[in-house]
């Protein structure tokens, strides 16, 4: 199929100033990209979880599964073994992949299972109207916590290089191009490819003033080493007040779990015949 | 630790004085002199005539003693006697120590569980003869390790055997069950064949000590041969997996828990030669979730888990009925709740099988009774699973997944292997497509011109996420309507099974795993029993008809409130009595004879 219509007819219903849009708005630009490079749509599956941001699933107009709460990473990788031709993108929340569902991420990464996960990090609840995430920072007033939270956050960058992941990138709703640029380096990338995606939240935490005039590019930066990579994503602790850097952390190739994972096909009657061999061993 | 043998004991004990009478039963001798076999006699049925040639061995020592191995080759061997077989592994939930013990029980007839009586035992360590010895019916039938035990019967010197032939001391068991054969009367021929089939390494050298100790044991007592030929043993976990292979399997995924875990090392271990790929995944709530996945690209998937690892996958079944998604999920029931006991039975798990996950969607649910049953209901579960596109369960349990039975694999072939209704490639492709069997055609994505949108929320058609009440409504209409189409299904298959004196005014209900032991029960007392082999949807006409002229209805199950039973009373039958046993250990013939009698009288 080509020269699809990519996005649905579905009402949308993000905020106005919502960051969903801008990602969404990216993601297109690259299935346009893919498309015109000759790629089928066909075989690209964006797996999201519940929240704001899931609503991705009901408004890209490609195969889409719209998983659980916390639920993006293990169906993604039942659906890469399954079919490891399918591109196969995650986009998840912080509540969704930091809180509800950490466990599959920090477990995708240690696979290095050949999937794209995009973090739409508003560092808020939103869909649930306002209660604090794993990376709100310290003393963040939800609803939940009204005299402010009393955890540090996590920092996302930190625990994915620690956990194993072969692409660790962060990028900025509000810097539309290098996004762009960093989920199809994601894609690209054989392996488990993560993206902290900070983005605002309208009306529960409309951070673009913060962020805007801390953010800057990591130029001249060493991807390919862990130490640097780890250094680099300490400078913002996601709570304390410090430049925030955006790119790729760190990026290595490393074979994946799908690649190891590969079974050969079995005809029908080969099968019945091993299962007759296993019987007769039995007896 | 209480352990089995006391329990069972405590009832052997009272059912001695209540019967009385006693009859050997040790296939094709006089009767062995020492202590008798009691078995009831009554008028009806005369028990004489219905008497088969029967043996129970059993084998205790230590865990990390290769217990269950032992029992394999002993079990083998009975079988290349012509016995079908069953047997029961009983262990703590340990790795080393403790005690554990296998009974190797063979008959005439298909069997699946255990008598309180034993006819050998083969003692590897000293506590074997304190918990097991009051089992035995006969003078010197035992055979132990004179190294490490005292005892009456005989003693098998394994260290200077295992010396003698330069043999390590892993090689002890084969001189035990040489020692066994040739008191048992077990011409050599069968050893060395059993031997030669079934010990993987080393087999010269293990032959050579089981000879040895075979040369210097005395015959006690023969068990003679059957006239069948050999079968397959599978234990019911791997019946599971053959039959689910045969369903159409290609992926299975589970997070180990007893009693499934044996599922997922059988499947692992034969993964290349099956064809199908195994992933063990971080928890329970992944392997549900991964399997989902696996499905919406069209592979059919089974889990597996018990009880505390199904509660964590109930979000995700949840999921498979709303977004239609097929699934076969193997639940291996254990003694509840929670933790429970790990490693001991119980069937406690039915009312949360069927009511699991939040809303209202339709599931399969079969319980086979025993390992033949198991290869063909697994099978028919993963085909339907994908016929309907509904989560489909293979309940089962420890005596069912962890007993080894004789498998007797003549017409168990499926019907199907997964097929499904596909795409016809008119576009657009709409996930959920209304039908008037409420089933929507398949397609996946990669098919070309698809879009595949697979939804946990209300969806349209299109699977686009809804809140319109009119859509709401004829959606959850259309995945309702499943439950009439996998209902008239199942009047196509052997949903339930009506067996024994089938005239007969009492009848045994049960399900699952406790069918072997009530066939055993009903045949002696020429009873009728009942068993609904699916339990979702519950062949309710089938049930009704099956009790037409019954006017004792006794239930037996394996759980302390009768959830059959309640489960029947919903469709306005009534049980008149409940046998429930929820000790972790599975009835054995006698006790439920006793209990049987008991609610009779």
């Amino acid at each position: 199929m080509t020269g699809r219509q990519i996005i649905t007819d579905t009402q949308n219903s993000w905020c106005p100033g919502c960051g969903n849009f801008s990602i969404q708005h990216t993601l297109k630009n690259i299935l346009t990209e893919m498309e015109q490079e000759g790629r089928s749509l066909d075989d690209v599956v964006l797996v999201s979880g519940i929240g704001c941001h899931a609503k991705i699933a009901d408004y890209l107009d490609i195969n889409s599964f719209y998983s659980l709460h916390g639920r993006t990473i293990p169906a993604a990788t039942g659906i890469k073994l399954a079919n490891p031709r399918l591109t196969v993108i995650c986009c998840s929340g912080d509540g969704d992949s930091y809180a509800e569902g950490l466990d599959h991420l920090i477990f995708a990464a240690k696979r290095n299972i050949d999937i794209t996960v995009i973090v739409h990090n508003n560092r808020v609840y939103g869909l649930t109207t306002g209660q604090y995430t794993p990376t709100s920072p310290l003393g963040f007033r939800g609803k939940s916590t009204p005299a402010g939270t009393l955890e540090y956050p996590f920092n996302p960058l930190e625990l994915m290089l620690a956990s194993g992941a072969t692409y660790v990138a962060r990028g900025y709703s509000r810097k539309m191009d290098q996004l762009k640029g960093l989920i199809r380096g994601g894609i690209a990338h054989r392996g488990f490819s993560f993206i902290d995606t900070l983005q605002i939240c309208a009306t529960f935490f409309p951070a673009a003033d913060y962020y805007t005039p801390r953010v800057y590019d990591l130029t001249g930066h060493d991807a390919s080493s862990f130490e640097h990579a780890c250094l680099k994503a300490r400078e913002w602790d996601y709570s304390s007040d410090a430049p925030i850097a955006l790119g790729v952390f760190y990026q290595k190739k490393f074979p994946t779990f799908d690649e190891r994972m590969a079974r050969k096909k079995m005809s029908r009657e080969e099968q019945e015949h091993a299962i007759q061999d296993l019987l007769a061993a039995r007896t | 630790m209480i352990g089995v043998g006391l329990v069972k004991y405590n009832y052997w004990e009272y059912f001695v004085r209540l019967t009385g009478d006693n009859i050997p039963d040790f296939p094709g001798e006089d009767p062995p002199s020492g202590i008798p076999i009691y078995i009831p006699v009554t008028a009806e049925p005369d028990i004489r005539r219905t008497c088969m040639k029967e043996v129970s061995v059993l084998i205790g020592g230590k865990a990390g003693d290769g217990i269950n191995s032992a029992g394999s080759v002993v079990a083998q061997l009975l079988n290349h006697l012509g016995y079908r077989i069953y047997m029961y592994f009983d262990y703590p939930s340990l790795i080393r120590g403790g005690h554990n013990f296998t009974v190797i029980r063979g008959s005439e007839q298909a069997i699946g569980s255990c008598r309180n009586t034993i006819d050998f035992i083969l003692a590897l360590n000293q506590e074997t003869i304190a918990r097991h010895r009051d089992r035995l019916n006969a003078e010197h039938a035992v055979i132990f390790n004179a190294d490490l035990v005292k005892s009456d019967g005989q003693g098998v010197p394994v260290k200077s055997v295992l010396e003698a032939e330069h043999a390590p001391g892993i090689m002890g068991n084969s001189a035990i069950i040489g020692g066994f054969a040739r008191a048992a009367s077990i011409e050599w021929e069968t050893v060395e064949a059993v031997f030669r089939a079934h010990i993987p390494k080393g087999v010269d050298l293990n032959l050579k000590v089981a000879r040895r100790a075979y040369d210097q044991i005395q015959p006690v007592r023969k068990i003679s041969r059957c006239d069948s030929p050999a079968l397959p043993l599978l234990s019911g976990n791997e019946a599971i997996g053959l039959g689910m292979v045969r369903g159409g399997l290609e992926a299975y995924i589970s997070y180990p828990m007893t009693p499934s875990s044996s599922l997922l090392h059988f499947l692992a271990e034969q993964q290349e030669r099956l064809g199908i790929t195994v992933v063990h995944p971080e928890n329970e709530i992944a392997v549900i979730l991964m399997a989902l996945g696996f499905a919406s690209a069209g592979k059919r998937t089974a889990v597996g888990t018990s009880g505390g690892g199904f509660c964590l996958m109930s979000e995700g079944l949840s999921f498979a009925g709303m977004a239609e998604l097929p699934v076969v999920l193997v639940v291996s029931q254990r003694t509840g709740p929670s933790t429970g006991l790990p490693t001991y039975t119980g069937q406690s798990d039915l009312r949360f099988i069927l009511n699991a996950g939040q809303g209202e969607f339709p599931r399969l649910i079969v319980a086979p009774g025993d390992a033949q049953e198991a290869v063909f209901w697994s099978a028919v579960a993963t085909d339907l699973a994908w016929k309907f596109q509904v989560p489909a369960f293979i309940l089962a349990d420890k005596t069912l997944s962890e007993g080894t039975y004789s498998v007797n694999d003549v017409a168990t072939g499926p019907r199907g292997h997964g097929e499904f209704l596909p795409w016809d490639g008119a576009a657009p492709y709409r996930r959920y497509s209304d039908s008037p069997s409420g089933v929507s055609p398949l397609a996946f994505p990669g098919t070309k011109g698809a879009v595949v949108k697979v939804n946990s929320y209300a969806h349209d058609e299109a699977g686009i996420t809804t809140e319109e009440a009119p859509m709401v409504e004829k959606m959850t209409g259309k995945r309702l309507r499943k439950w009439d189409g996998l209902a008239a299904e199942m009047d196509t298959y052997p949903a339930l099974n009506v067996l024994g004196n089938t005239a007969a005014s009492t009848a045994l209900l049960c399900w699952g795993s406790t069918r072997c032991v009530c066939t055993e029960v009903a045949a002696q007392l020429g009873l009728k029993v009942v068993q609904p082999v699916v339990l979702s949807p519950l062949p309710v006409e089938r049930l009704k008809t099956s009790l037409r002229g019954v006017e004792r209805l006794i239930a037996v199950e394996e759980n302390a409130t009768g959830q059959l039973v309640a489960l029947i009373e919903r469709e306005g039958i009534r049980a008149d009595k409940k046998i429930l046993r929820y000790d972790g250990r599975p009835f054995t013939v006698d006790e439920l004879l006793l209990k049987v009698r008991e609610a009779m009288a």
